[in-house]
């Protein structure tokens, strides 16, 4: 197998870390909205926390992506 | 023809291509990312200056924006870090403004995005880790390596303490590459549908009428984009705050 062909399947396969990243998103919102809807008045009082946990996930999915770039490209 | 997303990532000589000048054998050259930094800090500076010139007690339009982003940075710094991480608000606002304006600005058509090379990202991050560990040598001297020793039995501090130094060694990385991916990822994103467009727009018959598809998805996207370099800013900022509010006050309430 040359090594461009090997480079792309490398590529393809460290994308898998985004399935990852989906579903920690998906869980910070769902938890979010489930509080939020039981206790609307404490619903502000953690946007920050939601804020941050989701770009915390988005991050670690983002590292798997990175590393999808980095084997494509060098 | 060949069509490259990361073709608009490439930093290249503006002008002549002989360098400005030579640092300890490596030259120095005025780069698009160079222009494109002086836009950003030409831009904060002259919507600051020019906002707050007539400080009026009831602010104008362009007044109050300024002002909403003083404030902003000023409640996430007093939350974050407590009272007396007041005094690191030049450093976190300059920061937060940076970040964003380079965000926003590389949302226009035809520029470059600064925070998409990780050179750039990486050297904030640098910076603010640090000073963070700057200012935790400075306010509890060799104290500040209790940061990396939990409450736990003495066992179990065999296993936490370097799983803690090695977290702690991770913070510039991970910040740096939180950045610098979701510009890259986005702006990638942008460049693969336009060339969707184009390639269905040059494909003829009914596909050229398909080609409007991808181009609303752009639009959608580009909104997506507008949040994400906001929400990028917000959280590289606020980070910022953590570490150093746990720098200044170790572990006094976890």
């Amino acid at each position: 197998m040359d090594l461009h062909a090997a480079k792309m399947i490398g590529a393809g396969l460290a994308c898998i870390a985004l399935v990852g990243a989906g579903i920690g998103i998906g869980n910070v919102f769902g938890s979010y909205l489930e509080g939020a809807l039981r206790n609307p008045g404490a619903a502000a009082t953690q946007t920050t926390n939601l804020l941050l946990g989701f770009a915390l996930c988005e991050a670690t999915g983002l590292f798997g992506l990175v590393i999808a770039l980095i084997i494509l490209f060098t | 023809m060949k069509m490259d997303p990361m073709h608009q990532f490439a930093v290249e000589p503006l002008g002549s291509t002989a360098p400005l000048f030579q640092i300890a054998g490596h030259p120095i050259y005025f780069t698009n990312q160079s222009l494109w930094m002086f836009i950003v800090v030409g831009s904060i500076t002259l919507f600051m200056a020019i906002a707050m010139s007539k400080r009026s007690l009831v602010p104008t339009r362009m007044q109050s924006m300024a002002e909403i982003s003083y404030e902003f940075v000023a409640n996430m710094i007093g939350t974050a870090s407590g009272e007396d991480g007041m005094k690191f608000f030049p450093f976190v606002f300059t920061l937060f403004m940076f970040v964003l304006f380079s965000n926003f600005l590389g949302l226009l058509p035809g520029s470059f995005t600064v925070t998409s090379q990780i050179a750039v990202t990486f050297a904030l991050a640098a910076v603010v880790v640090l000073m963070v560990i700057i200012t935790g040598f400075i306010a509890h001297g060799i104290g500040f390596l209790k940061l990396f020793v939990p409450k736990a039995p003495l066992l179990l501090l065999f296993l936490l303490v370097p799983i803690e130094v090695i977290s702690f060694l991770t913070r510039p990385i991970s910040l740096s590459v939180r950045l610098f991916a979701n510009m890259l990822a986005g702006h990638t994103m942008l460049k693969v549908f336009a060339s969707f467009v184009i390639m269905l727009g040059g494909a003829g018959g009914i596909l050229s009428v398909l080609s409007i598809a991808p181009f609303f998805l752009i639009v959608a996207i580009t909104a997506l984009e507008l949040l994400v370099a906001f929400l990028q800013a917000y959280v590289f900022a606020i980070l910022t705050c953590i570490y150093i509010g746990e720098a200044l006050h170790l572990h006094d309430n976890h």
